[in-house]
């Protein structure tokens, strides 16, 4: 680790940036001070909004269109980057200083080579010739342990997986040797076990190149295996900045603790019971299909009353699509149905109106799902009048009700969806689907476009809604720790297939079906040195 | 922008927006909206304002020139040519408006429609759609109005419909983004009908787009009806209109005077001040929003 005698890569004293919303500037930086030096990696933790990519690219010399910088120093290696011309600083970016973004494919350009792109940089400002660039990205591939160091750049980036792209862009960071390079949330947009080979390359690199980064994240474990020291930001603030080691073991401002919310859950436990639950959803055989390719095959599922079922997998294991097809928006191509033993027709036209009201979704996105148009009271009260017809004061009273059991009051009827926050908004979407008053409830990803404390709130919320109104949820998600806080059962899904099913405690416990067990190991654990393990296990 | 922070307070008054709106728009929005204020008093109070009646014969000497008497002299008829243009801007608008707003009902309800439906009946809908645009309009008109005769509903019920075409296609292509959104998904599955959907989830969120089209295609309308009065198929005399008004006096202008030239301002003028409001609420909509 870096000595406190090297001199400074990066220094940022008292930063301050402003931003113009509507029609006056607002302080979204307020006074953020921040050193670096060679070789030492500093976490940026906190939450959407926080501050942390402002800060992130402000460390490059680079502000976003609308923003300006109304006071503060950013020194990088003695030079003042706000005082100089932006030509000059536009010269340090690539060079003198990198930037990895969260989404690879959205980042490269789709119809030139990779190799094309990355040593686009070095050959420009950098100062090499084309075969050094290329002799130099091959020893980087090398070093990010991709396939096939000495072809892989001759591939476009749709020929390559996410994580090999993603590590593609460590290397066109890392092709002129920079003394600076930004991470911004390099792995969130990656599925766990993927997120794990690319933590220990950019984690290899940085060691191997001695070059000194900063590591944006809003998830802490993490942070624990990557950062040497970690700076918490909250409303564009350091609210607690120490070594990792510290900031894990005691975290002393009140926001840093929370960041532990959903982990701190207490793990429900699955009253045993003698009698099985009555079952409200079965399904048989089922199979579903994207033209020719199958989607889904060989589904059985069992959803008993009153049961939370987790359906966990990657991404493309065809979760989502399960809980679609039980929804009635895609029809199944094999398989039956039962749902409170009759059968479920598998078109929406097909269901009445009665069935769909005891079948609920709700949705990932509630910026989506929420009609921006619409007041709280037109959203939550049209199901109140389709299925029951209510009317009048009659269903102004059973909507309060419903927003007070979501923990909203009647002062938020009368907003828009724009007019509330991102936790607010989903207590919106819930209280929408238990305004049907329904038996099963389909949660696709609900909790993952939120923050940790507001997502242990609604957690916590689910869990007592389904103990008052004795509800079913088919719980989507990728997310281990809430799985951990709210299942009865879960059912592990990949490539289409279900791979496991059972009592939470078995599934979660050894001995491990091998796919489940991949999984469960890839969850980068709340605690320093879980990656070390990880990489000495393999060694072994 | 940020999720703990508590929510903004709740909407201001519809007044209260309105008047910040106001406050915000530039001169050119400001100026358009004033001469649009002024045309429409004219139009509201044309019989209160003309001196003069309009198909009444006020002088025995047709084309007379500009007098205390009769400010902008007389026509080929000897008719007060203020009050004619007075009463011109009553019929001209009107028509116009009427015709705007049945061709924005049916091209707004169709493109919604198309979008929601989808497959053969958005085919089937779109081809038609573009049968009918391509085909010159002022031909088209022409070609309709020999056939079934030439009076001021066939008048209107053509050119809305021409008209409804370029609202079909952008209400179409704004509805079916929204038509992908999970609140439209949520609705379905919900149990709405179609009516239902696009009536209250789609078509609020696609308004402010077409509201932008509305102002465009009620300035080509008023110019498509004084170019076929102008040609002698639009509005037929007596009714004062501002097309026709031009072509009656055309003369005029080989003796060097330029009465003929004022309702042809007219027109200009008109164009230009409804352009000017609508290029404000077309940056409103294309840049921020306010609902975010």
């Amino acid at each position: 680790m870096a000595s406190d005698q090297s001199p400074a890569v990066l220094e940022i004293r008292d930063l301050r940036i402003e931003a113009k919303s509507s029609d006056h500037w607002s302080q979204i930086v307020r006074g953020v001070s921040l050193t670096l030096r060679k070789g030492e990696v500093l976490g940026l933790v906190g939450e959407s909004g926080a501050g942390k990519s402002t800060v992130g690219l402000a460390a490059l010399g680079y502000l976003r269109p609308g923003a300006r910088a109304s006071g503060g120093s950013v020194r990088l290696m003695g030079t003042e980057l706000l005082a100089i011309p932006e030509e000059q600083r536009r010269r340090l970016r690539g060079t003198k200083v990198a930037y990895v973004a969260q989404s690879a494919q959205a980042a490269f350009n789709p119809v030139h080579r990779l190799m094309d792109q990355i040593t686009l940089v070095a050959v420009d400002r950098g100062g090499l010739s084309r075969a050094e660039a290329e002799k130099r990205a091959v020893a980087l591939f090398t070093a990010l342990q991709l396939p096939d160091p000495q072809n892989f750049g001759a591939r476009y980036p749709h020929q390559v997986s996410g994580g090999q792209l993603q590590r593609a862009m460590v290397a066109m960071a890392m092709i002129c040797n920079p003394a600076l390079i930004v991470f911004d949330e390099p792995t969130t947009a990656l599925d766990v076990t993927t997120q794990v080979e690319v933590l220990i390359s950019i984690r290899k690199v940085i060691a191997e190149f001695g070059v000194a980064a900063i590591y944006i994240t809003h998830d802490l474990a993490v942070v624990a295996q990557i950062a040497h020291r970690v700076a918490v930001l909250r409303y564009g603030e350091v609210v607690e900045e120490a070594p990792i080691a510290a900031i894990m073991d005691h975290p002393e401002h009140p926001y840093t603790q929370s960041l532990w919310a959903v982990h701190e859950m207490p793990a429900n436990d699955p009253e045993t019971q003698e009698t099985p639950r009555a079952p409200l959803l079965s399904v048989e055989g089922l199979g579903a299909r994207f033209g020719t390719f199958e989607v889904l095959q060989d589904i059985d599922l069992r959803i008993g009353r009153g049961e939370t079922v987790a359906l966990v997998g990657e991404s493309g294991s065809g979760k989502s699509t399960l809980g679609r097809v039980i929804a009635g928006l895609k029809a199944p191509s094999a398989g039956r149905a039962l749902f409170d033993g009759a059968a479920l027709p598998p078109k929406l036209r097909q269901r009445p109106l009665e069935l769909l009201r005891r079948i609920q979704i709700i949705y990932q996105s509630a910026d989506t799902a929420l009609n921006p148009r619409q007041t709280v009271r037109a959203i939550v009260g049209r199901p109140l009048t389709l299925y029951q017809g209510l009317r009048g004061v009659a269903r102004e009273k059973r909507l309060i009700e419903l927003l007070r059991m979501v923990e909203l009051d009647a002062s938020h009827a009368d907003r828009l969806p724009g007019q509330l926050s991102g936790g607010q908004k989903q207590r919106v979407a819930i209280a929408r689907a238990l305004a049907a008053e329904p038996e099963l409830i389909i949660c696709d990803e609900i909790t993952s476009a939120l923050d940790k404390v507001v997502q242990a709130d609604v957690l916590r919320m689910m869990i007592g809604l389904k103990e008052r109104l004795g509800v079913s949820y088919l719980f989507i998600t990728h997310d281990l720790e809430v799985v951990r806080a709210i299942a009865d059962r879960v059912v592990v899904m990949q490539h289409g297939r279900i791979v496991e099913q059972g009592e939470k405690g078995r599934v979660f416990a050894p001995p491990h079906e091998p796919y489940t067990g991949r999984l469960l190991a890839s969850v980068p654990d709340m605690a320093v040195g879980w990656l070390d393990r990880i990489i000495a296990g393999r060694a072994a | 922008m940020d999720q703990s922070i508590d929510a903004r307070p709740a909407t201001p008054s519809r007044l209260t927006r309105a008047r910040r709106l106001l406050a915000t728009a530039p001169f050119t929005a400001r100026l358009g909206m004033v001469l649009l204020a002024i045309y429409a008093f004219v139009a509201i109070f044309a019989p209160w304002i003309a001196p003069y009646g309009e198909v009444e014969v006020v002088s025995r000497i047709p084309f007379d020139g500009w007098s205390a008497e009769h400010l902008l002299g007389t026509d080929q008829l000897g008719r007060d040519f203020l009050s004619r243009l007075i009463f011109g801007a009553r019929n001209s608008i009107s028509i116009a408006l009427v015709t705007t707003l049945i061709s924005f009902g049916i091209g707004c309800l169709l493109g919604v429609f198309s979008a929601l439906i989808g497959g053969f009946v958005d085919q089937a809908i779109s081809r038609f759609v573009d049968a009918l645009m391509s085909v010159p309009d002022l031909i088209f008109i022409l070609m309709i109005l020999s056939i079934f005769g030439n009076s001021i509903p066939n008048l209107i019920l053509i050119i809305a419909v021409l008209t409804s075409t370029r609202f079909f296609r952008i209400s179409r292509a704004a509805a079916l983004n929204v038509a992908s959104l999970d609140f439209v998904e949520a609705a379905r599955v919900r149990g709405e009908n179609l009516l239902w959907i696009s009536v209250h989830e789609v078509f609020p969120n696609v308004l402010p787009l077409i509201l932008s089209e509305l102002g465009m295609r009620f300035c080509f309308i008023f110019l498509s009806i004084a170019a076929l009065s102008f040609l002698g198929v639009g509005i037929q005399p007596p009714m004062a209109e501002w097309g026709s008004m031009v072509r009656d006096n055309a003369a005029l202008i080989n003796m060097g005077d330029i009465t003929p030239l004022i309702p042809a301002a007219s027109i200009a003028l008109l164009a230009i001040a409804v352009n000017f409001v609508v290029d404000w609420l077309l940056n409103r909509v294309s840049g921020l929003n306010e609902e975010g």
